[in-house]
């Protein structure tokens, strides 16, 4: 089933693409089919930036188990990051 | 036993008279032959889908598949282009811009110099859906819906097609015999929804075929997938071949 | 310069000068000189997903060409009754395959985008005769996929009457891929290993993948020993090694 149901949030920060490093704008969050990973669906992160065109672009394509672990890891850092380092 | 396909990335205009990139594959024959227009699932106008374009006019037809996310992301990886028509707001494509799409490929199709004038439209997934708009819309001669969700079933709250009118409330206008090939794992269309829209074309008393495959999920034609199902892909292609084959003979 | 590409059935001349049907798949106008691939066909024969395989690889660009290794016993004749004609014959003859690779080589050579290099590819059956080409001729890329008997002989009651080549490794011409996968019986691991070993003891440049949950097979799209993943990653790592040694 194709969800088509899309999380967009503005990001501030760089990925790595094929080409390098770039700085992102947009993050897209949606749990659909992959196009890459072996799995029915998969959480998919586009990290953006729509001023430079389509190709920059990283993508991800999670288990949803992986997601929610990564989301745990996440969160534990920025926890225990020392405060004031932003 | 000449059977030469020539398969190559073309123009065509589109809705509201956009150039718009589209890939072609068509038998050398002077035949004449039935044309096929082909609408790319979700994920986009990519490798497996072209192939499935070429393996249709291996199959002795004209296939034109538009790339429907061209304006969005033109000459991008399929899937950067994906992703640049989500980002923008732009999937699911509008409804009068993909019937736009499929009338600019047929009347490129009807333009070959071998075509027979009979036109049909297959997709999958959105696709799926896709096709029987165009098959609702237009004056078409044959339509195969290929899991396509969404044709029937109240999209959930906050989804991008709530509110939109219920594509089998235009089944009366169903303006072509339609094959619908399901798997009977997925869930959009399930075997609820499937079973809505048989109840729907029966009573408009439209000419239909449906074949679920048991044990088969959403993209199961889809052959760089997790999703792809072998023996159910192949059954489905002898259904789709003899389907136009019945249709758009001249 | 267009990404146009032309496929269709061609006669060409093989093994003895005899003319036999063969698939071809070719960019029109690709802008450049391009290398030649020898399709060599799985057992069950010169058949659809073969020639997708083909224009497969006219859309990477490169021109290539299926010889039908079954048009002499059955021209005409549907792909499994051909291949049902010759595997009860025991299989086509080692110095045949030779001659019709050679007759696809020259086929490819002749055509007016070819760059002079030529690769040999086969499935199944056909990665063993993808081998013998490899050891047989003046070739510049060998794959390999999941051929049986390369090592080995065929158990009692197979009807395949084909011998070993990895004593002959050390007469490769080429470098050589190898896609294999891990739940194969023929080849099994072991007998992977053998031949990778083989072509180490003979100082050969080679490259070997065993893929998980694959077994013989996985390329083959209409069966259900196909394995998306595999075939996926397989074909990178095809266009990857064709890249590196048919480039002009």
């Amino acid at each position: 089933m194709c969800t088509y149901l899309t999380e967009k949030v503005a990001i501030s920060g760089s990925a790595k693409g094929a080409s390098g490093w770039f700085r992102v704008t947009e993050g897209s969050v949606y749990f659909d089919h992959p196009v890459h990973a072996p799995y029915g669906h998969t959480l998919n992160i586009d990290f953006l930036a729509p001023d430079q065109g389509p190709s920059a672009r990283v993508a991800v394509e999670l288990s949803a188990e992986s997601a929610r672990a990564l989301m745990k890891a996440i969160e534990a850092v920025l926890d225990s990051a020392p405060p004031g380092l932003e | 036993m000449y059977d030469a396909v020539l398969s190559e990335t073309i123009t065509i205009t589109g809705h509201e008279g956009d150039a718009i990139e589209a890939y072609s594959a068509r038998p050398l024959t002077p035949g004449p032959v039935g044309g096929v227009v082909v609408l790319h699932h979700l994920p986009g106008y990519d490798r497996q889908t072209k192939e499935f374009t070429r393996s249709l006019a291996v199959g002795g037809f004209n296939a034109v598949m538009p790339n429907l996310y061209a304006r969005e992301a033109p000459g991008a990886d399929p899937d950067d282009a994906m992703a640049a028509a989500r980002a923008q707001g732009a999937i699911p494509i509008a409804d009068d811009r993909i019937v736009g799409e499929v009338a600019g490929a047929m009347d490129y199709l009807k333009g070959l110099s071998n075509a027979n004038g009979k036109i049909g439209v297959i997709g999958h997934c959105s696709g799926g859906r896709q096709s029987f708009l165009a098959a609702v819309s237009l004056p078409l001669d044959a339509a195969v819906d290929c899991y396509g969700g969404f044709v029937v079933g109240e999209p959930p709250a906050g989804h991008p097609l709530q509110g939109w009118e219920p594509v089998v409330n235009r089944t009366p206008d169903l303006s072509c015999p339609l094959l619908g090939l399901f798997g009977s794992e997925d869930v959009q269309p399930g075997p609820a929804h499937v079973a809505e829209l048989e109840a729907a074309l029966k009573e408009a008393g439209k000419t239909y075929r449906f074949r679920t495959y048991e044990g088969a999920n959403h993209g199961f034609m889809q052959v760089d997938s997790a999703r792809y199902q072998p023996q159910s892909a192949v059954e489905a292609w002898a259904e789709i071949l003899g389907w136009f084959g019945r249709y758009l003979a001249a | 310069m267009s990404d146009a590409i032309i496929a269709e059935t061609v006669m060409i001349a093989g093994h003895g000068g005899d003319t036999i049907e063969a698939y071809s798949a070719r960019p029109v106008d690709p802008g450049r000189q391009v290398g030649g691939v020898v399709v060599i066909h799985h057992m069950p024969g010169y058949d659809e997903g073969t020639k997708e395989i083909a224009r497969t690889f006219a859309t990477r660009g490169y021109n290539a060409v299926v010889p039908n290794l079954y048009y002499r016993e059955a021209p005409g004749a549907s792909p499994d009754d051909a291949a049902a004609v010759v595997r009860a014959a025991g299989g086509v003859p080692d110095d045949r395959l030779v001659g019709d690779v050679a007759g696809g080589m020259t086929y490819l050579k002749g055509l007016p985008t070819a760059n002079g290099k030529t690769g040999v590819i086969g499935y199944c059956s056909g990665g063993r005769q993808s081998f013998l080409a490899g050891i047989s001729l003046p070739l510049d890329a060998a794959v390999d996929c999941y051929g049986a008997f390369v090592v080995g002989t065929p158990p009692e009651g197979m009807p395949l009457k084909v011998g070993p080549l990895v004593d002959r490794a050390a007469d490769l011409n080429c470098p050589l891929l190898g896609l294999f996968g891990a739940d194969d019986k023929y080849p099994s691991p072991e007998q992977v290993a053998e031949l990778e070993a083989a072509l180490k003891a003979a100082g050969k440049t080679y490259e070997f993948h065993i893929y998980e949950g694959a077994g013989h097979a996985f390329f083959s799209v209409n069966r259900p020993a196909y394995r998306p993943e595999a075939a996926v990653d397989g074909w990178e790592k095809i266009f990857a090694f064709y890249g590196r040694y048919l480039a002009g």
